[in-house]
Parts: C-alpha cells; sequence; structure tokens
C-alpha cells in the first residue's frame, strides 16, 4: 500500500487556472464571430495570426528562459485575441506579430510568465504599436458590413471613428460646415442602434456593445470569473461623468449611450479591466480601481489628445493597482474588538 | 438564515453514511494507545510492560496544567510501553500497547453517581479525571476550557452540532441516537461554567437532528439554533459570530467573549464521565470515502489501529490513494493504516486514485478568491508571498497566526497551491521563534 501524505485540504473545488482561461475564450467568442461577420475575412486572419504568434513566441520564450511550458494554460490565447481585438482591421500582417510578440516576450515572460506581469499584457501592446506607428494604429479603419466608419451616412466624415466625430467635428466639417448638424446627426437613435450591434468603424473587437455584454455576463453570471464591481464600476463612472462634465450634448440621453457603447469601453471594462493579474485583490480595491479607469477615460476623451481613452487609462491603473492593494486589506476576523480592548 | 462572513460550499458527500446508525467495532485484539491525544503536555505512563489493566484503569497521568489522564480502552495485559513517531504529528510519543483478553472488564472506579451531588468544582474534576478532550477534532483538554480565570466572566455555552466537515456523520448520528444523553451532558457543562445561555448550533442540513434535539431540550431552557450550512461553520469562532454576533478578537480566545464551545460528542463524554465515571475509551467515528467499499459510522475503543475499521467497512474498494484522520479539508494524512484511533478522531476518509488527484500547481493569478472566502478575513495570497520571499516578519504582521487552517483558500485556489501547507510551516516558524524570546 502506496498512500499519499500531503497537507490538508484534501479536496479541491476543480477551480483551476485553465478552466478561468478558457472560459475568457469563450466569452470573447461572440465578439470574434462578430469582428469576422463586420470586417470579412481579414478580421479572421488578423486574429488568427494574432494568437498563433501570441502562443508560438509564448512557448519560445518559456521554453529559451528555461520555464515550464504552459501556453495550454489558454492566457496568450486570450493575450492574442485581445490585442487582435484592439487594432484597426486595415493593419498590416505583421503588426499584430510583432504586438503579440511584444506583449508576451518582454511584459509578460521578462517579468516572470503569468502571473508576474504588472500591466496587461495586450493593452501594454497596443500602446507599443501606437506609438511606434501611429499612423498604422489610428488611421487603417474599415467600414463595417452594414455601415460606415463613422456610423454616419455622412462622407465628409468617413475616416474618423464615432467618438473621433465628437470630438473633431469642426475640423471634419471644415470652417463652412454644419457642426451643430453633424452632432445632431451623431447622436441620433438609429446611429446609437449602430453602435449597440456594432456597425461602425472601430478596433475589431470592440466595435459590438452586444457581444461583449453578452461574453461579459456569461462570465459574471455562469462562473463567476470576472467581478461585476470592475464593468459596472468603470461604465457607471464614464456614464455619470459624461453626464455631469461638459460636452456637446445635442440630445442627452443618445449622448450618454454614444460614450458608452462606443470606443473600447465594453470591451475595456469587461475584458482588460478585469484581467485579475494587473487589477487589485480585493473587493474595495476593485471598486477603487473601476472608478480610476472611469475618470482617467473621460479625462482623456473630454480633454485629452485622443478621442478615446480606455486603453490608456485601464494601464496607468494597472500601474497603480500594488499601490491599491497595499491600502485595501481585507477586515480582519475580531479586528475591531482587539482596537477597544 | 444566521452565518459568518467568508467560507465556501465543498460538496457535503454525507449521504454514504448519514442514515446508518452507528455500529459497535468488536473489541480489537490489540491497542496502541499514544499518551498524546490532547493540545498540551503528553501524560506519563504509570504502567509497565506485563501489568493487567482493565477496560478504563488509568495508564498515563497529566504532566501539566494542560493536559489529561489517559486509559486502557480494553482490559488485558500491557504488552509494551514505547516510544513511536505520533501518528499526527510525527513527533516521537510514548505508546501504551495493551493486548485485550476479550473480557472488556470494567475499572473499579467505573459505576454510577449522582451528578446532582456534585458542585461545579467536583464535576469539573470529574471531567478531568475522566480524561475528556474535545472530540470535534482539535482534542483541547476539556476541563481547562471550563476553567475560564476569573477576570474573563462566561455567560454562554455553545454546543457545536455543525459536523461541517464534508463526508463526516458521526456527530449526525451522535444527535440523532443520543439526545438525551447529550443534553444531559450539555446540562452538567452549563451547571459546571455557571451559565444559562446555552445553545446548541446544527447547520440547517441536517434537519432531523435539529428536530431531534429541539425535543430533547424541551423544558431545559437550552435552545437548539439552526445555521446556514456553509464551510467551517463548525469553527469554533465562526459559530461564536453566527450564534451570538459576537466576534472572538483576533489572536483571542472565546472565553474573551464570555463563550465556551463543546462538540457534541464531547458533551456525551462528560455524561459518561459525571454519571458513570467513565474515562474517555471510546468515540464514534466515520469510516467514509470512495476507497472504502462499505463507509459507516462505527463506536470505536481509542487506540485500536485504523486497518480494523477498514476491514469492519468491508475493506478498500481498490487501492487506496490516501488515508485521511479527520475530514477532508482539514484532517490529516497518515503513511498507513495501522496508525490508532485518537480520542479526535472524528473521522476515517480513504481516498481512492481519483479523488486523490491533484492538478499540477502554477504561479498565482492573483484572482483573490481566497481572499473572498478567508472566514479570519486574512489575505492568504499576500501571506503566501511573503512565506515564499522569507519574509516572516511581514506573514507574522499580516496576522498568519490567526489562520484557523480550515483549508478554504487552497480549496478555491485555480493555481493549486498548497497555502495551508505554507501557513502551517510559518506558525510554526513564527512560534518557535516567540518561544524563544
Amino acid at each position: 500500500m502506496k498512500l499519499t501524505v500531503t497537507a490538508s485540504p484534501h479536496l479541491r473545488s476543480g477551480a483551476s487556472v485553465q478552466r478561468v482561461m478558457w472560459a475568457v475564450v469563450i466569452a470573447l467568442l461572440p465578439a470574434f464571430a462578430g469582428s469576422v461577420w463586420f470586417f470579412g475575412w481579414r478580421a479572421l486572419m488578423l486574429v488568427g495570426l494574432s494568437i498563433a504568434s501570441a502562443v508560438g513566441f509564448d512557448a519560445l520564450s518559456q521554453r529559451l528562459f528555461g520555464r515550464r511550458v504552459t501556453v495550454s494554460d489558454g492566457s496568450a490565447v486570450i493575450t492574442g485575441l485581445l490585442l487582435a481585438f484592439n487594432l484597426p482591421p486595415g493593419v498590416p500582417w505583421w503588426i499584430p506579430v510583432v504586438g503579440s510578440a511584444f506583449a508576451v516576450v518582454i511584459v509578460k515572460q521578462f517579468f516572470g510568465g503569468l502571473g508576474h506581469n504588472f500591466v496587461n499584457p495586450a493593452l501594454a501592446a497596443r500602446a507599443f504599436l501606437m506609438v511606434s506607428w501611429p499612423s498604422h494604429m489610428t488611421s487603417l479603419w474599415l467600414a463595417p458590413r452594414g455601415g460606415t466608419v463613422s456610423g454616419l451616412g455622412l462622407d465628409a466624415v468617413t475616416g474618423a471613428t464615432p467618438l473621433g466625430v465628437l470630438k473633431n467635428a469642426a475640423e471634419l466639417v471644415g470652417p463652412t460646415g454644419d457642426v451643430p448638424g453633424l452632432l445632431a446627426q451623431a447622436q441620433s437613435w438609429p446611429v446609437i442602434g449602430k453602435l449597440f450591434i456594432g456597425q461602425v468603424g472601430g478596433c475589431l473587437g470592440e466595435t459590438s456593445a452586444l457581444l461583449l455584454i453578452a461574453g461579459g455576463l456569461f462570465l459574471i453570471l455562469f462562473h463567476g470569473i470576472i467581478d461585476w464591481r470592475i464593468p459596472i464600476g468603470y461604465i457607471g463612472t464614464v456614464l455619470l461623468l459624461t453626464l455631469v462634465l461638459p460636452g456637446p450634448k445635442t440630445y442627452l440621453l443618445p449622448y450618454l449611450l454614444y460614450h458608452v457603447f462606443s470606443g473600447g469601453l465594453m470591451l475595456g471594462a469587461f475584458f482588460m479591466a478585469t484581467d485579475y493579474v494587473t487589477s487589485p485583490i480585493t473587493g474595495k480595491g476593485r471598486w477603487i480601481f473601476a472608478v480610476g479607469c472611469g475618470v482617467l477615460t473621460v479625462v482623456i476623451r473630454l480633454w485629452g489628445g485622443y478621442p478615446e481613452g480606455v486603453s490608456y487609462s485601464i494601464l496607468l491603473m494597472n500601474v497603480a493597482t500594488p499601490l491599491i492593494d497595499r491600502f485595501t486589506r481585507p477586515r480582519l476576523f475580531g479586528a475591531l474588538k482587539k482596537a477597544k480592548a | 438564515m444566521l452565518t459568518f462572513r467568508g467560507g465556501v460550499h465543498p460538496p457535503e458527500y454525507k449521504q454514504a453514511t448519514e442514515h446508518k446508525p452507528v455500529e459497535t467495532l468488536p473489541l480489537p485484539t490489540r491497542v496502541s494507545i499514544p499518551m498524546s491525544q490532547h493540545i498540551g503536555t503528553p501524560s506519563k505512563p504509570v504502567v509497565a510492560k506485563g501489568d493487567v489493566v482493565r477496560t478504563g484503569t488509568l495508564v498515563g497521568e497529566p504532566t501539566g496544567r494542560v493536559s489529561v489522564p489517559t486509559h486502557a480502552s480494553v482490559s488485558g495485559t500491557v504488552a509494551d510501553v514505547v516510544e513511536q513517531p505520533h501518528p499526527l504529528t510525527a513527533q516521537k510519543t510514548v505508546f501504551v500497547v495493551i493486548d485485550s483478553d476479550g473480557q472488556d472488564t470494567p475499572d473499579e472506579a467505573i459505576g454510577e453517581q449522582d451528578p446532582a451531588a456534585l458542585s461545579p468544582e467536583q464535576l469539573v474534576a470529574a471531567i478531568r479525571d475522566a480524561g475528556v478532550v474535545g472530540m470535534g477534532g482539535a482534542a483541547f483538554p476539556t476541563f481547562f476550557k471550563l476553567s475560564p480565570p476569573r477576570e474573563k466572566p462566561i455567560n454562554t455555552l455553545l454546543i457545536n452540532g455543525c459536523e461541517c466537515e464534508p463526508f463526516l456523520t458521526a456527530d449526525h448520528r451522535v444527535m440523532l441516537e443520543q439526545p438525551a444523553e447529550l443534553v444531559e451532558g450539555t446540562g452538567l457543562l452549563a451547571r459546571a461554567l455557571g451559565v444559562d445561555d446555552v445553545i446548541i448550533g446544527i447547520e440547517n442540513n441536517k434537519p432531523d437532528a435539529i428536530e431531534a434535539l429541539a425535543r430533547a431540550v424541551a423544558g431545559t431552557g437550552i435552545r437548539v439554533q439552526g445555521l446556514k450550512t456553509k464551510y467551517p461553520q463548525g469553527a469554533e469562532k465562526q459559530l461564536i459570530k453566527a450564534c451570538l454576533f459576537r466576534e472572538v478578537p483576533s489572536g483571542g480566545l472565546p472565553m474573551d467573549v464570555g463563550c465556551v464551545v463543546q462538540n457534541v460528542g464531547t458533551a456525551v463524554a462528560v455524561r459518561d464521565a459525571v454519571r458513570f465515571r467513565r474515562p474517555l475509551y471510546e468515540r464514534v467515528t466515520t469510516v467514509t470515502g470512495p476507497g472504502v467499499c462499505d463507509p459507516k459510522n462505527l463506536r470505536v475503543r481509542v487506540g485500536t489501529p485504523v486497518s480494523e475499521l477498514i476491514a469492519a467497512c468491508g475493506g478498500y474498494n481498490g487501492e487506496p490513494a490516501k488515508l485521511i484522520m479527520g475530514g477532508p479539508m482539514m484532517g490529516i494524512a497518515v503513511p498507513d493504516d495501522t496508525v490508532p484511533v485518537l480520542k479526535g478522531t472524528s473521522g476515517v476518509l480513504v481516498l481512492d486514485p481519483a479523488s486523490a488527484a491533484e492538478l499540477e500547481d502554477c504561479d498565482c493569478i492573483r484572482c483573490g478568491r481566497c481572499i473572498k472566502v478567508c472566514p479570519m478575513g486574512l489575505a492568504p495570497q499576500r501571506l503566501y508571498y511573503h512565506i515564499r520571499s522569507r519574509r516572516l516578519d511581514d506573514a507574522e504582521r499580516e496576522h498568519v497566526m490567526g489562520c484557523i487552517e480550515c483549508g478554504c483558500c487552497a480549496f478555491g485556489c485555480p493555481a493549486q497551491i498548497r497555502l495551508v501547507h505554507h501557513f502551517k510551516y510559518a506558525k510554526s516558524e513564527v512560534f518557535a521563534r516567540r518561544k524563544k524570546k
């Protein structure tokens, strides 16, 4: 008789890193299918290239660093998928390959592999691509099937994403153009509908609020894998701030929805701000993190140089995570009574 | 529904034995009784090889302030007094080995007396002399809990019938089969402490036990309280929190909030000790798990080799992979089945290769589940980092000593990290350091 002797507990819930990661992949599938529908075979190719190179570089670097090769845990698949989702549909083929290499080799494996990276690898790679090849990353928008880049019917504004229209309306229509008219059109219900479904220009996987919300709810409700506090806190903050801060609010409700459903907020709030490794570990900390993401996003959108602010705000809050963790410890059982005694 | 913060819901696996009445295991031919079956200093043997003993004869006397006597669990001849590794702690311990004469002749001292004639002090003495310890698993000497210092007045006695460990049903069966004895023992404990407020806390997955005890306590002033089924509801501090909304201060004891907690099995043992002067030499234990053919609740003598319990349950179901003394969440895995049943053995769990299989561990992904489930409000993930980086001071500052080793954190950890293993190590290190100072 050969008996195993290990420390308790001898019963495990069956939760595993693999299960968590593959559940996230499943939750991203609707948005992936949507991107292929909206942008065609290019989307399929870009996502495929991005995932294949993320997995390949992950395995390669683990082997080079003498680590256990753990690509079957699915984390590199998520990184590849999320990176592709953050690329304009018209980028050249090498962009996702270079981005994936940066994400998994430099951001993830250089810092110790899964669990040790201090910023979200896909977002860091996006930022890297943005500063290295800004024209590729900010102009190669394609019109989705059944829609235009801006979601509007105006030829003058093709080439600008919905938030770009909002931010740069005056430049887009020219000195003699009808700015209020353009803003009014942008904030009309048909445009909001297109935004919700995803028939607008934008990064591959960020356009469809509908499909992203479906995937996010799957993770919250069926598996409790992501913490609801982060998407609720993040989206709620963006809503609240766009409500109270000044802006071209021709029509209030459409304007609010316009901000919420566009510019990658859904992708960021449900799938990137919720990354375990780079977000705070307690519920309290996650509230702070989510609100911080929301504030930064709105500040960047309204006053910053970019029309969109989701990826940078999450990256900035990633960096603040150790600090947040430090000041949001769980409440010790029996702590208050001790202070009194 | 009364409960506490944190905790987990492991599958219960109790159906294999919860409806099976307790069977008495035939007398073992040989028992091996360690002198340390309780928290505190071990007893010192008072018998030698060749001595004739009876069932209930004193074989080991207490050695310190926190210590209890140990008694023979069969009548017969002392075959050996020998030093061996302890089955649970692996520390060198003296064992008194007794060959049974098969007669089970009781010691002369055993006999009925009228508990009503005893003063509270005499009750406590009787409980101590009978070697009664907490039978829920921790085996803390019962008399010691009944002798709080003057500055810690006790106003509430809690009887723990939660049995929150999966698989185990021994307490459940005791509540169903011996409610009158349990209530009598509870009354004696209450009188020894001089308290009026007495609550029996039971998880609501045992409605039949709640009902049986509600009937048995009628007219006694004892309350039976159903509690939400959540692990570790049976942990002392969580039970107090759920029943009384009192929080034992961090690093403190139940008496700091005026409470004493005793297990249901202990209450029955107290009744036997007081009414019959019968020492604690047998107990009810659940022999269960996918690795045994016919799981049962057994009444067994202390010192009986576990192999005999397994044999009484139809033997192993295939090749066993893990043998656990206690439940799956906090029980201790032992290397072989020659180990004896102790006063604190609430169960013997046998896992087969499939149920003992574990996934490979990986690095923490910071999911935060351990923090969410820790019933003590600790941050297991942070403690783990401190301990792995040999920062024991940081682990101590962040209250690693408050860890109750319930295993909620490791149970749900997707990275399969052996959190409890690290905390046990850190606690023993910090304890050793404090002792040095």
